[in-house]
């Protein structure tokens, strides 16, 4: 089975052609012009993960959201998990930039964290 | 509620009506539909106070346009609206053209109109430098100007209100009954009672007549477009500037606003949704060919907003100001097309004279006839900006950087009478988003603005009123 | 009357580096004037993360990286008023601003800032025909809706314009449940960064159009639908390829024009292909004293060089108010054949450093050249594997180069293919 993708590791945006057997298991990677194509390209056929930012909902602060991100990079396909037990989490003013909002979310071991300042209302 | 007269249609037409009956000692409501005034034709249009030689001599549009026209410059400044007696050039691009010139003179003088002139090639070019090469002569019009019609519109109607007419918004007429010499107007939900009932709905007088079975009325809408152009352009036109009238109307004009940005059109196509204020790219496209006629340096570059809006035309092809054959209490203003806007001074006059007679009412000692000018603070030096601020900080606060708008002036816009209940309101009122970034930064500003003062949430503030919310729920 | 010896006229990234590096090098009296109720500018509703990489070398949200030059300005005490907007500079560096508590100031300055940033593009300016209903506004109005106030602009969305806020706000607005039908772009290619097609769009399956524009917006109040039809080389409509899409949204992300209202009432000197001022390589403008720097002076891609623009700003500006150094003797700088302009416009030749000369290309080049040439005469010639009118592109005049150029001469930059 082949897989492309397109490298983000610089502005390139090379066109990455991965091979890949029965089991899944990475047969070849072509197309890149670099080594960080190559071990973008292995990254994202075997474990792609994104970094979240969004918002919290928070009660008593100068504004309705505070904006949040995950710390660490999470598995791509549990976003809109993370998504959804962030909409259910609320903050309570005063949020410090660096406040830990949600611990280890969904067991990755990544913490969701506060970005800005939300000082009481 | 019981009313002596209720006027339909807040329009400046409908506007100027009301106001000259706050005069009198009777009870008179405007009624709206729409969550604000100046809603249509008087919020989309050229904002031209026309001289009159355009008009047949005789017909009714010929006689209210040079009486209104007379009557605008004193009116904008009892009221405080911005009125700038730049006069008109109709411009001549042949030799036919400079005889229909001659003609446009001679019906001009006929109806009245002062102080008219033929210019050459040269006069003209001295008047106008942007003016195209091709261009032989113009007739020059002094008498002619520019006003805001949603502005002249919102005086009027705040005016009444202070002087104790009943401004009823978001009021739909779709019932009218007569009994014992009483109209009961009802929009399916609430109703009034009223005496007479003046019909000046516009592009929907015709709807609004057969309500009580007058068929006599056809409106047809006739919709125009119009480019609006950056202040940094404004100086490419000095007045009004036409070109010749043809069968399809006065054709396409470049003017200053009384803001100093410049403004193209308007196309004419007549059209059957009364409610289709779209514009089209090939119009568009159209009116700054047109334009470019006699402005050649004119470009899409500098355009800020464009916009349509409706002529009310009727096929009686003149304005229809009378009682309705079909019931005497009832008075249609009908037709109301160009020169309508510069008429309106006159039609209000004209109407206020009709009612008074029958209802024999009588002035009122404590009329206010004057209405206070809003804070302007883009206008003032900074010595009255420095004592502004000082009386109310919240005139120090810059909410529209593009027009230099502070919360002062957009908290007056929204507490005045018959004040602001949406965005667009604020920003008729005030200017606010009508600049260069067209509410990119100050739009939700406006929005917080008002939510605080009417006391609702931000998302239940609308863009014009119905359905036009701008927000949805709460993300989280 | 106040005095200061700096005055800068924006809080945003631009003027805090600016008003730090300028406090580095020396200056103890600045003021920085910022319109909105807290320093940060723009990042403030930048909640994603992806700035900082060059300058910081990691990767922040765009509050995190503001945060850390506001923390700067207040432990290094440097004066700043928010909420307040300046509304006027005069030819003798005068500065009128008003806000609340102060009402009208009035401020004597030695040297004056502009950091006033830039703003969207709006629809006006596209000329797109249709109605007028709501729910049709720039992409960063909505990011402000979505990520400070907390509200859903809309629900079912049509963007127009694959810059780099129109790829953020799609993905931003899926992740809040909202669905984004398409990304519409008016070019055969996308001024955004690849990253961001890849995470924003190829992420959640949203699709590109690439040469496809929005022709009409419909709906009465709210927008019900837009017709969107496929361009031909000169951008306009093909006939044949319209197509409805249904939604109550439409976000435009069309491009960022500099605030130079400011700058142009004053008379300072704008360069037509930017919309900033023209510049020497201390950023400071036709009108002495007066110095520009960050979205204002030219739109960049990233904040990173937006600080560093602004350091060499700050750093002019306390050099101009320290006093010293003889009249300037200039050379100009000019981009041909692919390269659209270049900041600074022109250089001191008696400068002390080297320069680094920015430029954007016009269209997007695999495996070109970039070639400098003085006075027609090259001088400098880099491969680049990739060139897009999205990513600013760098060269250094070294120093010594720069004692051997006379005045009145010409650098130009182009692009060889």
């Amino acid at each position: 089975m082949q897989k492309n993708i397109i490298c983000v590791a610089c502005p390139m945006g090379c066109g990455v052609t991965v091979e890949l057997d029965d089991n899944g298991a990475i047969l070849s990677v072509t197309g890149n012009t670099c080594k960080r194509g190559d071990a973008y390209a292995r990254t994202e056929i075997t474990n792609p993960v994104r970094s979240l930012a969004t918002t919290v909902k928070v009660e008593g602060g100068i504004f309705n959201v505070v904006p949040c991100k995950s710390a660490g990079a999470l598995p791509k396909d549990k976003i809109f998990e993370c998504m959804e037990v962030i909409n259910n989490t609320s903050a309570k003013a005063p949020v410090k930039l660096g406040d830990v909002l949600v611990a280890d979310i969904l067991g990755t071991g990544i913490d969701i964290v506060a970005t800005n300042h939300c000082p009481i209302k | 509620m019981n009313y002596d007269v209720a006027v339909i249609g807040a329009g400046v037409i409908g506007s100027l009506i009301a106001r000259e009956l706050s005069r009198y000692n009777i009870k008179v409501a405007l009624v709206e539909k729409c969550n604000d005034m100046a809603m249509a034709t008087s919020k989309a249009n050229s904002a031209i106070v026309h001289a009159g030689f355009d008009a047949k001599p005789g017909s009714m549009k010929a006689k209210m346009n040079v009486a209104g026209t007379a009557l605008m410059p004193e009116l904008c400044k009892t009221l405080s609206v911005p009125f700038k007696p730049v006069g008109s050039l109709v411009v001549a691009f042949s030799d036919e053209e400079m005889v229909t010139l001659k003609e446009l003179l001679e019906r001009g003088i006929g109806n009245g109109v002062p102080d008219l002139e033929i210019y050459d090639a040269a006069k003209l070019r001295e008047k106008e430098p942007f003016i195209s090469e091709e261009a032989k002569g113009a007739l020059w019009a002094p008498s002619a100007g520019i006003v805001c019609p949603y502005e002249l519109t919102i005086a009027a109607v705040e005016n009444a209100v202070v002087n104790g007419v009943e401004f009823i918004r978001n009021f739909e007429v779709k019932k009218i009954d007569f009994a014992d010499g009483v109209f009961t107007v009802s929009n399916g939900e609430s109703k009034i009672n009223t005496k007479y009932v003046v019909n000046a709905a516009g592009v929907f007088c015709d709807e609004i007549a057969a309500l009580i079975g007058d068929d006599s009325i056809h409106t047809i809408p006739r919709k125009g477009e119009y480019m609006l152009c950056d202040k940094s352009i404004g100086h490419l036109a000095n007045h009004t500037i036409f070109q010749c009238p043809s069968k399809m109307g006065k054709g396409i004009l470049v003017t200053p606003t009384v803001d100093g940005n410049l403004l193209i059109g308007p196309s004419a196509l007549d059209i059957e949704d009364k409610t289709d204020v779209t514009t089209t790219a090939g119009t568009l496209a159209d009116v700054l060919t047109a334009a470019k006629r006699s402005v050649p340096c004119l470009t899409t570059r500098e355009v800020i907003t464009s916009f349509a809006g409706l002529r009310a035309h009727c096929t009686r092809d003149d304005f229809i100001i009378e009682p309705s054959e079909k019931n005497s209490q009832f008075i249609n203003v009908a037709g109301i097309e160009s020169p309508g806007l510069s008429s309106a001074p006159a039609i209000g006059l004209y109407v206020k004279d009709m009612l008074i007679k029958e209802l024999g009412a009588e002035e009122k000692a404590d009329f206010k006839a004057e209405r206070e000018e809003p804070v302007r603070f883009r206008h003032m030096s900074n010595e009255e900006r420095k004592a502004l601020i000082e009386k109310n900080p919240a005139y120090g606060r810059i909410i529209c950087r593009c027009e230099t708008i502070t919360e002062g002036e957009i908290l007056d816009a929204i507490h005045a009478p018959a004040g602001a209940r949406d965005v667009d309101g604020v920003k008729r009122r005030t200017r606010a988003g009508m600049g260069r970034c067209q509410g990119g930064f100050c739009g939700s500003k406006v929005v917080e603005l008002l939510a605080r003062e009417l006391g609702v949430e931000i998302n239940e503030i609308t863009k014009c009123g119905g359905n036009s919310k701008i927000l949805y729920e709460r993300t989280k | 009357m106040l005095n200061y010896d700096i005055v800068v006229i924006g809080g945003g990234p631009a003027g805090m580096a600016a008003a730090l590096k300028a406090k580095e090098c020396g200056v103890d009296s600045i003021l920085i004037l910022e319109r909105a109720e807290t320093l940060g500018g723009i990042l403030e509703q930048c909640i994603h993360t992806g700035f900082g990489l060059h300058y910081f070398g990691e990767e922040l949200s765009g509050p995190e990286y503001a945060d850390r030059f506001i923390e700067l300005v207040k432990e290094k005490e440097i004066e700043y008023k928010t909420d307040t907007m300046a509304l006027e500079i005069t030819e003798n560096n005068v500065v009128y601003a008003v806000n609340k508590t102060d009402g009208l100031l009035e401020i004597q300055a030695k040297a004056v800032i502009l950091a006033m940033g830039c703003r969207e593009r709006p629809r006006g300016a596209l000329n797109i025909a249709g109605s007028r209903a709501s729910g049709v506004m720039s992409a960063g109005t909505a990011q402000k809706y979505v990520n400070i106030d907390g509200y859903m602009p809309g629900k079912k969305v049509v963007i127009l314009g694959s810059g780099d806020i129109g790829l953020i706000m799609a993905r931003r607005m899926t992740l809040e449940g909202a669905e984004v039908k398409v990304v519409c772009e008016l070019m055969p290619y996308s001024s955004g960064l690849t990253r961001n097609i890849v995470q924003c769009l190829d992420d959640f399956n949203i699709p590109l159009r690439l040469s496809c524009t929005v022709i009409g917006i419909h709906g009465k109040d709210r927008v019900e639908g837009v017709t969107i039809a496929n361009v031909d080389e000169n951008r306009r409509p093909i006939p044949g390829t319209e197509e409805y899409i249904e939604c109550d949204t439409l976000l435009l992300s069309v491009g960022l024009i500099p605030e130079n209202e400011l700058t142009r009432a004053v008379g300072i000197q704008l360069d037509p292909v930017t919309s900033g001022a023209v510049v020497d390589e201390n950023r400071e403008t036709s009108h002495k004293g007066v110095f520009a720097c960050g979205n204002v002076l030219h739109v960049h891609d990233l904040v990173d060089y937006v600080t560093l623009e602004s350091q060499t700003a700050g750093e002019g500006a306390a050099k101009y108010v320290l006093g010293g150094g003889e009249e300037p003797e200039y050379i100009t700088t000019k981009g041909v054949s692919g390269v659209r302009y270049i900041v600074p416009q022109k250089v001191n030749i008696k400068n002390e450093g080297d320069v680094k000369l920015y430029f954007r290309v016009g269209q997007v080049y695999k495996n070109a050249k970039t070639v400098v040439k003085y006075n027609g005469e090259e001088i400098i010639s880099k491969k680049r594997p990739r060139l897009a009118p999205g990513e600013m592109e760098s060269v250094i005049i070294k120093n010594d180069m720069l004692k051997k150029f006379a005045e009145g001469g010409v650098i130009e930059i182009s692009v060889e293919e």
